[in-house]
């Protein structure tokens, strides 16, 4: 027999209510901003013709991500048999779906027509990378969903770790295919490459990992329990070799787009001209979300619980930059409808790089949807049993 | 008295739904061809624009295409639709400027076809590449994949629309090369009668199987190019004199 046993949530009463009416307080605000973009139409955002994806695409792909990459700890357990995490397997999981949601409501709810999501629900181009993610998409929630069932009725338990190979191996095509929305695009010169999908990947591992260890350190201060030494120590392995892989995978997504002539203009924008988006790339994504943070855990000491929480953190919000980067900047910059003129005048701003500011409505609703996030954890984690205690 | 008024009333109702309105409707049907006909591909439309010809300053095939489809905008021009616009643009090398329109290029292989999730964006047999507006769901991941910047987002409560053109806020829009028209037997669109009418006949539109089209006698008379070619996206609408 194991020799630990799963917890529910113990927080105290009015801790407990006050971050869940706190949450639900931010959910009823990403509700109505949403509910007022659409009544009002889409000119209330910062959205235009020129930037079609905004701030609602930059959390909702981001929390797609940490989705999938959340789940890592639970595929430690699963798919590559490491003890050490087993425990902690069924709250990955949880986490998992519950970014999911999250990250999809955000989606939906910024569609023009979100009341049309029955017809994209049963209406597929299977041409299009966007329909076979609806399918990955709701193929990863029945897969979790099953995974968590799986974990914790002793009845089924033996199917578990079957499951959370299979897991594991959808995530990986489920991020392959978040990468390809992008990666398809032959028009975007940012985009059309099929190294984002690796890169995706490694974003996913190093955002989820973080956000993972972030929340686990809130669960733990909430039950009052510590983090084993032994879990951080790994924890901040992992960090170091996914940063590690981030950095790699960045480099060679950009050496890619320079050693292609046609796109060297987009990547000079991007990394030398392209003012706050190339101050978003060095500062956010590179400085804060990559270099600091790896550098700070090569020189920390090891197993330090509150460098690992900082370095999660710097990596997380990297992170919400590199998104920026890769959907805005990649937007910015004008189409090369006529590689051998210059656009010297047009009404439809073929010819200037396009300008972004989101909207309060859109910081709502993205708000609204991460909290939604969180609200489904701490209700899950208060009713259901999924906090590991020694026995 | 008011029994016998409302009967006379509603016989003389009925009596001219019956044999005037079906009368007068189908002289109008007899003129253009039956709605009920299925697009075929014994026709593919497409469209030749001599940028030479193509006057600086002018707007008329602009205007035409707002009037055509109900394009009235909200004084946003970030966020208002664009179906046709004017672009001046110069020649790196040779530094000739030229004005033409830009409209979307009706591609065989439509890439806001491919990435449409619902199938909304769909291209006929007969070339036409448009959008469902039943089906779209407004993820704009078409706006996303075309190398034109050919398209719109409605961002806007619409008040007024065209009979013959129906739009939806929250749904993305494009050319679509005055279908209405064609589906009433029609071979001309909005711009190119409005560029003709302006003395320019800088567009050209028609049927690209038909050997004697006056849009295949432009595209022989001009060698003219697709614009981004390196994509081969064989697009129906042909650029000469660039």
């Amino acid at each position: 027999m194991s020799d630990y046993t799963l917890n529910k949530l113990k927080a105290p009463r009015l801790l407990y209510w006050g971050i869940f009416l706190f949450l639900g307080f931010l959910i009823l605000i990403g509700l109505a901003s949403s509910a007022y973009m659409e009544h009002e139409g889409h000119y209330v955002t910062g959205m235009n013709n020129q930037i079609v994806w905004g701030l609602p695409h930059i959390f909702a792909v981001t929390l797609i991500i940490i989705a999938s990459g959340v789940l890592n700890i639970a595929s430690m357990s699963s798919a590559f048999n490491k003890k050490l995490y087993k425990p902690l397997a069924p709250l990955s999981a949880l986490f998992a779906i519950a970014f999911l949601i999250a990250g999809l409501i955000i989606l939906v709810l910024d569609l023009g027509r979100p009341d049309r999501l029955i017809v994209a629900m049963t209406t597929y181009n299977f041409k299009s990378i966007f329909a076979w993610n609806i399918f990955l998409y709701s193929g990863f929630f029945v897969i979790l969903a099953v995974y968590i069932w799986s974990m914790l009725d002793f009845n089924v338990n033996r199917f578990s770790s079957l499951v959370g190979k299979i897991a594991f191996g959808w995530r990986i095509i489920l991020t392959t295919g978040t990468g390809s929305i992008f990666g398809f695009l032959v028009a975007r010169e940012a985009y059309s490459t099929a190294v984002l999908a690796p890169l995706f990947i490694v974003m996913s591992l190093l955002y989820g990992t973080a956000v993972f260890y972030l929340l686990l350190r809130v669960i733990s201060r909430l039950q009052s329990i510590d983090i084993p030494d032994e879990i951080t120590k790994n924890i901040r392995r992992l960090m170091i070799i996914f940063l590690l892989a981030n950095i790699y995978f960045l480099i060679l997504y950009h050496i890619t787009n320079l050693y292609i002539s046609k796109q060297i203009a987009v990547e000079s924008f991007i990394l030398l001209n392209g003012g706050g988006y190339t101050t978003m790339f060095w500062l956010g994504q590179v400085g804060l979300g990559l270099v600091i943070p790896l550098l700070y855990e090569m020189t920390n000491d090891e197993g330090r619980s509150f460098g690992l929480t900082i370095t999660s953190l710097m990596a997380l919000v990297g992170g919400f930059f590199a998104v920026a980067v890769i959907i805005i900047g990649g937007q910015a910059f004008p189409l090369n409808i006529f590689p051998d003129h210059i656009i010297l005048e047009s009404s439809f701003y073929d010819n200037v790089i396009h300008s972004y500011t989101p909207s309060i409505f859109e910081f709502g609703l993205g708000v609204g949807g991460t909290s939604l996030a969180l609200i489904i954890i701490l209700i899950l984690i208060t009713n259901l049993k999924f906090i590991p205690a020694k026995k | 008295m008011n029994n016998r008024r409302h009967f006379l009333v509603k016989s003389a109702s009925a009596l001219t739904m019956t044999f005037i309105v079906p009368s007068l409707l189908s002289s109008y049907a007899q003129a253009k061809k039956p709605l009920d006909q299925k697009v075929t591909d014994k026709k593919s439309w497409g469209m030749h624009i001599d940028v030479d010809k193509c006057a600086d300053g002018c707007t008329a095939c602009v205007d035409a295409c707002n009037e055509e489809n109900g394009l009235t905008g909200f004084g946003r021009p970030e966020t208002d639709s664009q179906w046709i616009r004017k672009i001046k643009i110069k020649d790196k090398t040779t530094e000739k400027i030229t004005t033409m329109p830009m409209l979307c290029q009706h591609c065989e292989n439509p890439p806001c076809c491919d990435v449409c999730p619902t199938g909304a964006s769909f291209k006929r047999v007969d070339g036409i590449v448009m959008v469902n507006q039943h089906t779209c769901i407004g993820c704009r991941y078409c706006m996303m994949a075309c190398p034109f910047k050919a398209r719109s987002f409605v961002h806007e409560t619409l008040s007024t629309q065209n009979t013959n053109a129906p739009r939806g806020k929250g749904c993305v829009e494009s050319c679509n090369l005055c279908v209405n028209r064609i589906d009433h037997g029609s071979e001309t669109t909005a711009c190119e009668d409005a560029c003709i009418k302006a003395g320019h006949n800088a567009i050209t539109f028609g049927d690209l199987k038909d050997s004697n089209s006056k849009v295949r006698l432009a595209i022989e008379s001009n060698s003219p190019r697709r614009l981004r070619d390196d994509l081969n996206l064989k697009q129906k609408v042909f650029y000469s004199n660039i």
